[in-house]
């Protein structure tokens, strides 16, 4: 709404004050990674680098691109556009697959930077090759893009997790 | 260029527009188009004379086009007449000599007799002939090209995306164009002979076709916010075609339906606009979305959905409050007989003394017993005020309303979280789900997020353990065992609770029979005190027993709740049934008083006039009036007694249990033998189930209250704002986040599900007073009735017309009713059985779909590597013989679409299939504009 759009260019405004140049429209990604809502999630870098639409691959953010990300985990956008942006945020290496690296750090950054809370090797095989036994309907060792919206799409608590608000 | 001048062959502007626009697609159409076009020329090869048809075609098509431009008709036939002589004369030659030459004279022909834009396309297609070869290494250097965009990882996606936003944009656009073309085609082959084509200016066809072009635009400004594209395209994309559309639309209707038209538009767009506005203005009323928020960053989103619900039950609350209050408390205490007016009205004498004492006031006596707050206040008259409002009715209507309105909205939530949950159950995807949607995106606390990181931690390690030994299960028997003995003990408890309640309830009865004043504080209050406290201590009880029998935490969980459920429904329903008791015997004393009554009446009256006949009237102060008990206001009084000991336990447990223990444990730390903060009693955590459970029943209470104290739903949303603010602060000051996160979202119907059987159950009583029990003759708005059903009756017969009186007593005998009721069964079953039966249906689709996919992605591999095969075979073929070449590109062409989907799944295969078809893709806005402007 229009509120929250004036909202988000105030919050985009502060961060782009603290920039140096003032004529810079891009936000780069530390500074937005120091929004309190982002700076504990674990996907933060590979949220910026999905939105972000700048030609050097920084994961720099313009206002467009803010936008973009608040309306995709806002509450009105539909389990369609969740997933699909859920499904880029989780392709690591952005080939359009889940394969075995990419659910591998995945589950990496779920568990916590810290060792005592990851899981060993044994148990992060186990873990990756049921999840591909559950979702990987065609069984090519990966997880594509439907397949992922099929396996979310039955998931009771999605839509109302993948949500930031402002 | 000259051609500009002339009207334009569409091809050639789009082609232009499109190079202005973006190379690589450009590129993608000519390709495309010399296909066809090669196609074409193939054929006409083959086959003169339909090679000259197509030359009339054309040229006939751009008389007509000039000719819908006011341009002169005859010169159009000249030129027409001209072509067909040039075409003719091309076919002769044309079988005299081979292709090229033919093609090359052809255009040498139609240069020198100025036709040029005719002149460009043959010089194109000769250029195309020419290029044949160079087309087919061009068509492998685009499927390299493709390949490697589908394997470079860093653009694929964007493009990808950009590639099936933009090739669905020009499907949109190519649609109209393309159809109507092939039918102006189909349109001159038919009328082969004739002269000139007679395409009129505007078909209706073409309307239809524009018609459909703005629809669709239309659509697709309606859907553009469902597409996973970067705004800056939607914005480019949702503005082109709002463009189209406003270009468009108004030209659609005709005369007068236009104006209307362009009317209707605006108005829509009005209302759209006010729409926004008004969403605007909607969620800038939603209370509390900062708060909410920040304790979602702090406890993520399963302790926030319990405020969520808060706030909700605020909402329903403030809509039965204003039912309530502008319905039935502010009309009697404005229109009404004033106080002090009637018996009812005053406080009586003997308890005068005391009735401004507060402590008499806090228990809802005294002057609170005697006013707008409760049942007795009102007066049974049957108009009151000048506006004649109907108070009796209104009371009983506010009553039933009030009650109808909760569950209308009850269900409505549970109906739409039903939908919204979709097949929740299945478990199939365990592991997938707790990889995908663990991370809850709204935690933005660092000790919540490492929280978070260890509950993940466990659940997965957890998952694999069970995983690894879900079939191994030790001693059986001995959880069995266990299982049982802990719920012999609950039910062991239960009974205790519910004993306790109804031997307190009595014992009040009886200290109320002795008097009150004798006893203290604890004997008045007991009952409620006694309610909060098992409310309070049971459910520890029962976390103590349930560890007993060891089931995993979420079954464990609703476990729980049951129980608490059950103990609470146990006692509210001990305390309703000793009501019941105390009503029969405030009924029976009501009957002697009745008697005194009239014996005291005749004595007033021998008394005062012994002598006097006229009967003037009696002057007696309405506080000295022998009145009825009134159990209507007793009850009314017991339930907001109830309502406040209740909050009062509950804020207190909050500042105990919650706030002291934090206060504590934070400063005794430093001094202590062992770590406070991690070790035993540490910070207390935010119970979400009993606190929503106690949020349930506290609006049971009031559901079943109100109909007798109409102050309880005023008296719950303060309550209710209170515990907004103190709860929000205590659980920021105090409260660690949970280890064990449980989603909100999973439960949430359960908790409605509770809602709505506690609302059920509390109805039941209210329904059962109301109808069975007469209610007492002195006080409320239903004094002197035998039931309080009469009051619909009365209005009845009263205040409507005799008829409506006869059709409403013919509607309710039974012989009616019992068949409506048979049919609403029936049709239950019904729905029931077909819905059943979409589910298995449902079932069945999608296992087929699977079954399918699989099949699918099988065959497209064995498609793909038999493409690939065939395309060696090919090579080696094209390495032979130069000439094959053209076969090969054809080959090729169709071999691709497999290939490409194997290489890229995520690109729907829609957006490369209708590329291959090989119609010519144009744009619309060349021929509409012109019959737009020919129509002008």
């Amino acid at each position: 709404t229009k509120q929250e759009i004036l909202m988000a260019h105030k919050i985009f405004s502060e961060l782009q004050d603290r920039e140096n140049g003032p004529y810079s429209s891009r936000v780069s990604m530390e500074k937005i990674h120091t929004l309190p809502e982002l700076k504990s999630n674990p996907f933060r870098k590979r949220i910026c680098h999905v939105f972000s639409t700048s030609d050097m691959k920084d994961g720099s953010l313009s206002f467009e691109d803010f936008l973009d990300l608040l309306s995709a985990f806002s509450d009105s956008a539909t389990l369609e556009i969740k997933s699909h942006y859920a499904f880029r945020i989780f392709d690591f290496d952005d080939d359009g697959t889940l394969d075995a690296r990419d659910l591998e750090k995945l589950v990496n950054s779920l568990t916590g930077e810290t060792d005592d809370t990851r899981l060993t090797g044994e148990e992060m095989r186990q873990l990756i090759s049921n999840i591909l036994e559950e979702s990987d309907i065609d069984k090519d060792g990966t997880v594509n893009l439907s397949e992922f919206q099929h396996v979310i799409s039955r998931s009771p608590d999605f839509v109302s997790s993948f949500k930031i608000v402002l | 260029m000259p051609r500009h001048k002339l009207i334009a062959s569409e091809s050639d502007v789009r082609i232009e527009v499109d190079e202005g626009k973006d190379n690589e697609f450009s590129l993608y159409y000519v390709e495309v188009e010399e296909n066809s076009k090669g196609g074409k020329e193939k054929q006409a090869t083959r086959d003169g004379k339909r090679r000259r048809e197509r030359n009339g075609e054309v040229s006939r098509r751009r008389a007509s086009e000039k000719r819908s431009t006011e341009m002169s008709n005859k010169r159009a036939e000249k030129k027409h007449e001209k072509h067909h002589k040039t075409t003719r004369k091309e076919g002769e030659k044309h079988r005299k000599k081979q292709r090229r030459n033919a093609d090359e004279e052809e255009a040498e022909e139609e240069s020198s007799k100025e036709k040029k834009n005719i002149k460009n396309e043959r010089t194109k297609t000769l250029k195309l002939e020419d290029e044949k070869e160079k087309d087919v290494k061009k068509k492998r250097k685009k499927h390299v090209k493709n390949e490697e965009d589908d394997a470079n990882p860093g653009k694929t996606k964007q493009k990808d995306c950009q590639d099936v936003a933009l090739k669905e944009k020009k499907k949109k656009r190519k649609k109209p164009e393309t159809t109507s073309e092939s039918e102006s085609n189909s349109d001159s082959e038919s009328k082969d002979n004739q002269a000139v084509g007679v395409l009129g200016s505007l078909t209706p066809e073409e309307l239809e076709k524009l018609k459909e072009a703005v629809d669709e635009r239309k659509k697709l400004i309606t859907t553009l916010k469902g597409k996973p594209w970067p705004m800056k395209k939607k914005l480019v994309i949702l503005r082109e075609s709002q463009e189209f559309v406003e270009k468009y639309e108004g030209a659609l209707g005709k005369g007068k339906g236009r104006k209307l038209y362009a009317y209707k538009v605006m108005m829509m767009k009005k209302w759209m606009k006010f729409q926004r506005d008004l969403e605007n203005f909607k969620t800038a009323c939603i209370p509390w979305e900062m708060k909410i928020k920040e304790i979602e960053s702090h406890f993520g989103s399963s302790v926030a959905s319990y405020f969520i619900f808060l706030r909700w039950m605020y909402g329903i609350n403030m809509i039965l409050f204003g039912l309530t209050f502008g319905l039935v408390m502010v009309p009697e205490a404005l229109m009404g007989k004033p106080y002090g007016s009637m018996s009812r009205k005053t406080v009586p004498r003997e308890e005068e003394a005391s009735a401004m004492n507060f402590a008499v006031l806090w228990d809802f006596g005294g002057y609170a017993k005697y006013s707008v707050l409760f049942y007795g206040y009102y007066n049974n008259q049957r108009a009151i005020g000048w506006l004649k409002f109907r108070m009796p009715l209104s009371y009983f209507l506010v009553g039933v309303g009030t009650v109808a309105y909760s569950y209308m909205v009850v269900i409505r939530t549970m109906a739409r979280n039903a939908n919204e949950e979709g097949g929740g159950d299945d478990t199939s995807f365990n592991f997938s789900w707790k990889t995908f949607t663990s991370w809850d995106y709204l935690i933005g606390n660092p000790e919540t997020a490492d929280n978070k990181f260890a509950c993940i931690t466990t659940s997965f390690k957890e998952a694999i353990v069970e995983e690894q030994e879900s079939k191994k299960d030790d001693n059986i028997h001995l959880t069995r065992f266990l299982r049982v003995l802990a719920n012999f003990l609950v039910l062991c408890c239960l009974a205790g609770s519910g004993y306790l309640i109804y031997f307190v309830v009595r014992r009040s009865q009886k200290f109320a029979l002795e008097g009150l004043e004798n006893y203290g504080w604890w004997e008045r209050n007991e009952v409620n005190m006694v309610m909060s406290l098992l409310g309070m201590f049971c459910p520890m009880l029962f976390d103590v027993i349930s560890t007993l029998e060891n089931y995993h935490p979420r079954i464990a969980l609703q476990w729980q709740l049951g129980r608490i459920f059950a103990l609470f429904l146990g006692n509210l329903y001990t305390f309703i049934i000793a009501l019941m008791d105390a009503i029969q015997l405030k009924r029976a004393e009501e009957e002697i008083v009745k008697k005194n009554m009239t014996i005291w009446q005749a004595n007033l009256y021998n008394g005062t006039m012994p002598d006097n006949s006229t009967a003037l009237p009696i002057t007696v102060h309405p506080g000295d009036v022998p009145r009825g008990p009134c159990w209507e206001t007793m009850v009314g009084q017991e339930f907001v007694r109830l309502i406040i000991s209740d909050t009062m336990t509950t804020y207190i447990t909050l500042l105990i249990g919650d706030f002291l223990r934090a206060v504590l444990v934070r400063f005794l730390n430093n001094c202590w033998c062992w770590d406070l903060e991690y070790g035993f009693p540490s910070y207390s955590e935010f119970d979400v189930s009993g606190n929503v459970l106690g949020l349930i029943f506290n609006q049971g209470m009031i559901w079943m209250g109100a109909f007798y104290a109409p102050c309880l739903p005023a008296l719950n949303l303060l309550r209710l704002h209170v515990s907004m603010y103190l709860q929000c602060w205590a659980v920021m000051c105090c409260n660690v986040p949970q280890e064990r996160v449980f989603k909100a979202s999973g439960s949430s119907n359960f908790y409605m599900a509770m809602l709505l059987v506690i609302l059920f159950l509390s109805t039941l009583p209210a329904i059962y007073t109301i109808v069975s029990i007469p209610p007492s003759f002195d006080c409320g708005p239903f004094s002197g009735k035998n039931r309080m059903l009469d009051v619909i009756q009365e209005t009845l017969e009263t205040d409507f017309p005799a008829w409506f009186g006869k059709v409403f007593s013919y509607a309710s005998n039974p012989g009616l009713v019992l068949p409506f009721l048979l049919l609403l069964v029936l049709a239950i079953y019904y729905l029931q059985s077909t819905s059943k039966t979409y589910k298995r249906v449902n079932m069945e689709l999608k296992k087929k779909l699977q079954t399918q996919n699989e099949e699918n992605k099988k065959k497209n591999k064995l498609a793909a590597l038999k493409t690939a095969n065939e395309l060696e075979q090919a090579r080696k073929a094209g390495e032979q013989h130069s000439n094959s070449a053209s076969d090969l590109g054809e080959n090729t062409q169709n071999s691709e679409p497999p290939v490409s989907s194997t290489h890229t799944t995520t690109r729907p295969p829609a957006s490369r299939g209708h590329t291959a078809s090989g119609h010519l893709p144009g744009h619309p806005q060349q021929p509409q504009k012109n019959s737009h402007s020919n129509r002008r």
